[in-house]
């Protein structure tokens, strides 16, 4: 399911263009280039365009009014939390879930993948909707919690359990395939000259799979934030105390503040955008680390 | 395989403190209450909840928060059932209220008999939103069923906005056609001309005003003219059908929750001052019909008379419209279902 | 704490000699975090709808409404993830192969829409689609298509959410591709299009298959995008997650745990086939190396 897998880029097109076997007539080069940056354009660029071209219509002070009214700080602060609280989670386990599955051989190995997966397909909805299931009034542990004076769904709790669920299998997706390729010989290694099996991960294996590990937390913590239709399901829509801030966009926007739902949209598009520059960062990186260790 | 209990024990320790780091955060705050509401008395309950904060810190009731959810109200009585801890509910439709009485005895079963007026501080109306100089000439109900007109309405099974529209159709039609199957036929001819149907009534505002969709919005009264205020009256104009549909908006205190969070005193006062003629002066400010007369006499201007009918009135009560209407493959069902 | 495993256990469990510690530690929080956070909690869906009786089960779940907006959601997704596999074929071709000026950004906003958040996305989509946006007004003037609150709206919103999917599981398949293969090709004779049509495509067929059943998988569930887009009108416009969250609102929750059910099932069945499509990719790409 890697599909956002950290990739390491080696620049070949000049290789292809410059030898004839291998190349295309200009003027095919130069459709398939056109039809596909006219699609390109039409799907990616011009809504990120409009994010901010909404955003800013009515000026940059209102812009920075809609981003520090009371509310708009609270889904921040309330959003940032749930992050804060889900990634680390999700980086604990899929640290635990790489290294069962591509340092060990098991029965039922691709079976165990699949429901890891099972998160990533599934309709948000659906994922708002187990926990209202479990935790609600008339859920199996709901009545337990609320006599103890416990609230998880319409509360903060089932805000971060629904964060949690849909972000689960990214980092551990992400250091699958790059520890079952490392194989285990390095770590064998340390092992039998005597190191203990945490000193084997944390001087043996994490080196090895950092950038990796960072693209996961990056990709991990953009999908936290940006979520919608899980949270929205569990949420409870309390003004100031359960809006993270795509639900927060929701509400701005329905009470015809398009400008102001924008601006924070343009918060959100703008994380998206560091997240790609992070990402091509590290892939830069991993590729010159990768480049180092072979010369 | 299963895990050893030490780390059975560590996985559960660590969520429980996480948890636990969640509830602090609420517990440590101070007397506050929850109103959940439907979604489109937002700027209503903008201006009730701090005039109801100054007058019950002089009554010496000490400092105070109210906190507010807004959403479709259907969906919002849901998650009341579910477990949002809501110490008051205010909607647009009783049935929101019903579901309480019966889903965990949330809410008494004579809730509209704990305030005056049926539990309904305000009511409001369904009338017709039209272009700036109706150019299509719309003018009553019968114009909504005419082919080439759009009318843009909420989605009746999840809003009371959409939901008003619909019984308001009917009972119209009901009265003109005389019979329930000349009824059907004709609200199934206005829904045939509804291009899109949005979840909410906030929705539908949008689809109508900012996507320029459709002839006719047909919403309540209130909205109608903050409509106008927010995107400028020069564009739209309100008209008033020769019959619609009186929509009460009923307010209850979810007593089990109440109870429970020692809120009810203040939870009732607050209610009480919605009736109260501050509470209904605000009201009337923000386009809803007061119950008080004398607030109605001074903003008399803002609200033409209009012939109305109520659910109980001509429909026979809210259970039996349920039941007829609304339930899995009923009439509205029926109709939208036909329409293709 | 290395706990090595015994070695009657490591005879049933585990099919070659391994000296690593820390399996059963790694593989038991693995399974209790997965059971607590993914598990239990969708057990809930399927208990929930055990206590309807099939016939009422299959009563709900092939209503004309629900039957319509799966008609819909799988039509559209299956649209959508076949735009893209055109689409993102030639777009992760012109990112390997061609250089044009501002490749590098090109290549770094692909994912976009992987981060950029659903509801976000369909408000923006909206106002540019609807009659009187931008791209929505010339598409409505010049073609006649109205295509924000329609069902073109809806594919619209989800071939946004895929294109990521086809363009990173092709590229890096299209990186590793062997030069001398195609050199070859062309040396016996063979002209561009048909080393591309006979060497290069069926090379990439699997990874486009894996692209193609991820950008469907994903669109089948999407919501936060979709509901702003698609004017949800019964029997025309409304998606499968739509109807979960009505029957939700009418406080059916039976019946929005059917139809859930109906939705995991389908999502188990997309993600067995998923993976054994990338376990046929794996092995392709190592036979041709």
């Amino acid at each position: 399911m890697a599909a956002t897998a950290l990739h390491l880029h080696s620049d070949l097109a000049g290789r292809y263009e410059s030898n004839p076997a291998t190349r295309e007539s200009a003027w095919v080069k130069w459709t398939v280039i056109g039809v596909s940056l006219t699609f390109f354009a039409l799907f990616i660029l011009l809504p990120l365009f409009i994010v901010f071209y909404e955003a800013l219509r009515k000026g940059w002070e209102a812009y920075l009014v809609a981003l520090v009214e009371p509310d708009a700080l609270s889904s921040i602060k309330l959003t940032l939390l749930a992050a804060a609280i889900s990634v680390p989670l999700n980086l604990v386990f899929g640290i635990a879930a790489a290294w069962a599955i591509a340092k060990f051989e098991f029965r039922g190995k691709s079976f165990l993948i699949t429901l890891i997966d099972l998160p990533f397909s599934i309709s948000p909805v659906v994922a708002g909707l187990i926990y209202v299931l479990v935790f609600g009034r008339t859920g199996w542990l709901g009545p337990w919690f609320i006599e103890n004076d416990m609230r998880i769904v319409f509360a903060v709790p089932g805000i971060i359990l629904a964060t949690i669920f849909v972000t689960f299998p990214f980092i551990a997706r992400e250091l699958i395939p790059l520890m079952e390729a490392q194989g285990r010989d390095e770590e064998e290694a340390s092992t039998v000259l005597g190191a203990s099996g945490w000193q084997t991960f944390w001087y043996v294996t994490l080196p090895n799979i950092k950038w990796a590990l960072l693209y996961g937390v990056i990709l991990c913590n953009a999908r936290a934030m940006g979520e919608f239709g899980a949270v929205s399901v569990v949420s409870g829509h309390i003004r100031g105390e359960t809006n993270t801030m795509p639900l927060h966009i929701e509400i701005v926007y329905n009470e015809y503040k398009f400008s102001a739902a924008f601006a924070v949209a343009s918060l959100l598009a703008i994380l998206a955008l560091v997240t790609l520059v992070l990402k091509t960062f590290i892939e830069w990186r991993a590729t010159q680390t990768l480049k180092r260790s072979k010369t | 395989m299963t895990p050893n209990a030490g780390q059975l024990k560590k996985s559960l320790r660590r969520s429980l403190s996480v948890l636990a780091l969640c509830f602090a955060g609420s517990a440590l705050a101070q007397t506050s209450i929850l109103n959940v509401s439907y979604d489109v008395s937002r700027e209503l309950y903008k201006d009730i909840n701090p005039a109801f904060v100054a007058a019950w810190k002089k009554q010496g009731g000490g400092d105070l928060t109210v906190n507010q959810s807004h959403g479709g109200s259907s969906k919002q009585a849901m998650s009341v059932a579910a477990g949002l801890d809501a110490d008051v509910i205010t909607m647009n439709q009783s049935p929101d209220i019903d579901i309480l009485v019966e889903r965990g005895g949330l809410v008494v079963a004579d809730w509209r008999k704990q305030f005056p007026h049926n539990a309904a501080p305000y009511t409001t109306t369904s009338i017709f939103l039209v272009r700036k100089g109706n150019p299509k000439q719309i003018k009553d109900w019968d114009d909504l069923a005419r082919p080439g007109v759009g009318v843009i309405v909420p989605n009746p099974k999840t809003s009371g906005n959409g939901r008003y529209t619909y019984l308001a159709a009917w009972g119209y039609a009901l009265d003109k056609t005389g019979n329930e199957a000349g009824a059907k036929d004709f609200v199934k001819r206005l829904f045939a001309n509804v291009p899109v149907l949005d979840g909410g009534g906030r929705g539908a505002t949008t689809t109508f005003t900012q996507r320029d969709i459709g002839d006719v919005l047909v919403t309540f009264e209130n909205e109608a003219n903050l409509i106008a205020q927010e995107f400028g009256a020069d564009k739209f104009d309100v008209v008033y059908p020769s019959l619609t549909i009186e929509a009460e908006a009923p307010v209850a205190v979810v007593q089990k929750v109440a109870a429970k969070r020692g809120t009810e005193k203040v939870a009732k006062a607050y209610l009480d001052f919605l009736f109260s003629p501050a509470g209904q002066e605000i009201i009337a400010k923000h386009d809803f019909r007061p119950r008080d007369p004398a607030v109605l006499k001074k903003y008399a201007a803002k609200f033409p008379k209009v012939k109305t009918f109520t659910v109980d009135q001509k429909l026979g009560g809210w259970a039996a419209v349920q039941k007829a209407h609304f339930a899995d493959g009923a009439l509205y069902d029926q109709i939208i279902v036909l329409k293709k | 704490m290395p706990a090595f495993d015994s070695p009657q256990r490591k005879g049933r469990f585990m099919s070659s000699h391994n000296a690593l510690p820390g399996f059963r530690l790694s593989l038991g929080y693995t399974l209790t975090w997965l059971s607590l956070i993914v598990l239990i909690p969708l057990s809930a869906v399927f208990v929930k709808t055990m206590e309807l009786s099939f016939e009422q089960f299959w009563a709900i779940v092939t209503t004309p409404r629900v039957v319509a907006s799966y008609q819909l959601t799988f039509g559209a997704s299956l649209a959508a993830a076949t735009i893209n596999a055109v689409f993102g074929l030639l777009l992760a071709w012109c990112l390997v192969r061609y250089s044009f000026p501002g490749k590098k950004i090109v290549d770094s906003l692909i994912d976009l829409p992987f981060a950029l958040p659903t509801a976000v996305a369909g408000i923006a989509l909206t106002a540019l689609w609807a009659g009187n946006g931008w791209v929505g007004s010339i598409v409505e003037s010049q073609f006649g298509i109205k295509v924000a609150f329609t069902p073109w709206g809806v594919l619209l919103a989800l071939v946004f959410i895929g294109l990521p999917f086809v363009v990173r599981t092709v590229q890096p398949v299209l990186e590793d591709l062997d030069f001398e293969l195609e050199e070859a090709a062309s040396s016996l004779g063979a002209n561009r299009w048909q080393t591309i049509r006979r060497v290069i495509f069926p090379t990439l067929l699997p990874a486009l298959l894996t692209g193609f059943a991820l950008a469907f998988a994903r669109a089948v569930g999407e919501y936060g995008s979709v509901i702003f887009i698609a004017g949800n009108m019964p029997m025309v416009s409304e998606i499968t997650p739509l109807m979960i969250i009505t029957k939700l609102e009418q406080y059916d929750y039976r019946g929005a745990t059917a139809i859930a059910t109906v939705m995991l099932i389908v999502s188990f069945v997309m993600l067995i086939t998923i993976n054994s499509l990338q376990a046929w990719t794996a092995k392709r790409n190592g036979k041709i190396k």
